[in-house]
């Protein structure tokens, strides 16, 4: 299997990227792809770039800011541990450190299940209003048509879900929807969309919505054992 | 103590905003209130055309924010209802003539005169729904059963309720029970469900409408119209009066007034 040249990865500080190889040429293609993929969910968000030891240039940080601004994303940060690269990092005025508040935070973690926050939504989001977040989110009233709602983890509902939803937005495809009442114009699970089926629904019902056998399949949302 | 500014409001252009502010003011006219409404969609002026008003104009909102006259001199008196005054719109102006603290002061001022100050936005988000719905005690979002005009007052709903200003009551507009009945149309309860707001009149869709306003005699002066009927009837609830309205959430009710469905 070929090496994937970048990840990214939703961190409650911004978006985390990681560069796995040295190529910049590689990094910034697999950059590319990447941010295709998800441009929905990581637009207007602010990115942690870790080189560890990697070096960057002037010419590679220009474009790489240039690349992310293309996606409406703010390069915020780089992490890097070589000197000469803190001095580039720094002549443009991004930061090489994190706040002392946010890097506590910054563990990375093992499990994609301890990974993630989740958010609390205590409110029926309207047509236009949008809720983007790298975590869980949990919804206590409805998403309106016309609403958008992208998680990088799971979307839990308690109420009916008629707008956009999009879960596993960073491509985990473990993410899962559920709802009273599921019945939005569009379902996304990680790089997989299905629509409602378009003939008059029975009845709601709580459902679950889950890849499997790569399509988006829902199912009652009862006890699970 | 001052008296209490309504902002009609909608999204949607084309849902009977101005219809409704009209007959709103008239019916708490009717009712013996002394009301002031304000045309705040500047540079469309409208509402002086519906309440039958435009030859009476001298001065308008843009006149007196300006400083060109007295609040008193700008307010035309109804010729029905001496209670009931106009202040009318700039029709040569656009919308920057009227900013967000110049609205919320005619208002104010305006309050301390009437009993009810209604404010009849611009459709739209924009600047001018803005500086019509901040100074609002209330706010009546105006709908029509189709899926485009409830996006949009959905979306105003989630404005006012983000900016934390007055909270939206809704009035279905132009419901036609013969298409609810064939499923062709959205029922009132399905509106009220999705848009979660207290809903404060429904009103049927009534040829006299168009007519009464192209002739600058709303329908809420003809007894006989259903329309007009409705809007006494909201006018009523304003003023917190218990009126027998549609269980909006009783099928059984709304089987008997529009036939079965569903």
């Amino acid at each position: 299997m070929e090496e994937i040249p970048v990840t990214l990865k939703g961190t409650p500080q911004g978006i985390l990227l990681t560069p796995r190889v040295d190529n910049w040429e590689a990094i910034s293609r697999g950059l590319t792809l990447a941010l295709q993929d998800a441009d929905a969910f990581f637009r207007g968000g602010r990115v942690i770039v870790e080189l560890g030891g990697r070096t960057i240039t002037h010419e590679q940080l220009v474009a790489l800011r240039e690349l992310l601004e293309a996606h409406e994303m703010d390069l915020w940060a780089i992490l890097t541990d070589d000197p000469t690269t803190m001095r580039v990092v720094r002549s443009y005025g991004i930061r090489t450190r994190l706040p002392a508040a946010a890097a506590a935070q910054r563990e990375p973690l093992e499990s994609a299940e301890a990974e993630y926050n989740a958010m609390l939504v205590q409110r029926t989001l309207r047509s236009g209003q949008r809720i983007h977040y790298p975590g869980h989110i949990i919804i206590m009233g409805d998403i309106n048509p016309g609403a958008e709602v992208v998680a990088g983890g799971s979307i839990i509902v308690w109420g009916h879900i008629r707008g956009l939803v999009h879960a596993g937005a960073l491509g985990d495809e473990s993410a899962v929807i559920c709802a009273l009442d599921l019945a939005p114009a569009q379902l996304r699970i990680a790089g997989y969309i299905s629509r409602t089926p378009e003939e008059r629904r029975r009845k709601p019902q709580p459902e679950i919505a889950s890849v499997s056998q790569n399509r988006i399949i829902a199912e009652p949302w009862t006890a699970r054992g | 103590m001052a008296g209490t500014i309504i902002t009609i409001s909608s999204g949607k252009g084309g849902v009977g905003k101005t219809t409704t502010a009209a007959n709103l003011s008239l019916a708490l006219a009717m009712l013996g209130k002394r009301v002031i409404c304000i045309d705040a969609d500047i540079g469309l002026r409208n509402l002086d055309l519906m309440l039958g008003l435009e030859n009476r104009i001298v001065y308008d909102i843009v006149n007196y924010i300006e400083g060109r006259c007295r609040l008193r001199q700008a307010l035309v008196r109804d010729k029905r209802f001496p209670e009931l005054f106009l202040l009318p719109a700039a029709q040569t102006r656009n919308k920057d003539a009227v900013g967000q603290e110049d609205m919320a002061r005619v208002a104010h001022e305006a309050a301390e005169l009437a009993d009810y100050v209604i404010i009849d936005s611009p459709a739209g988000i924009e600047h001018g729904f803005r500086i019509a719905a901040k100074p609002a005690n209330r706010v009546l979002i105006v709908t029509n059963p189709e899926v485009t005009a409830v996006r949009d007052a959905d979306r105003v709903v989630g404005l006012l309720e983000a900016e934390g200003w007055a909270p939206a009551q809704l009035i279905l507009n132009r419901l036609k029970p013969e298409l609810i009945r064939r499923g062709q149309m959205l029922d009132p309860d399905t509106v009220v469900d999705l848009l979660a707001i207290d809903i404060i009149g429904i009103v049927p869709e009534d040829p006299n409408v168009l007519t009464a306003s192209n002739q600058g005699q709303p329908v809420v002066l003809d007894d006989r119209s259903g329309a007009g009927a409705a809007f006494r009837d909201v006018a009523r609830r304003l003023l917190g009066e218990e009126v027998p309205f549609t269980p909006i959430k009783s099928p059984s009710f709304l089987q008997k007034l529009f036939g079965s469905h569903g």
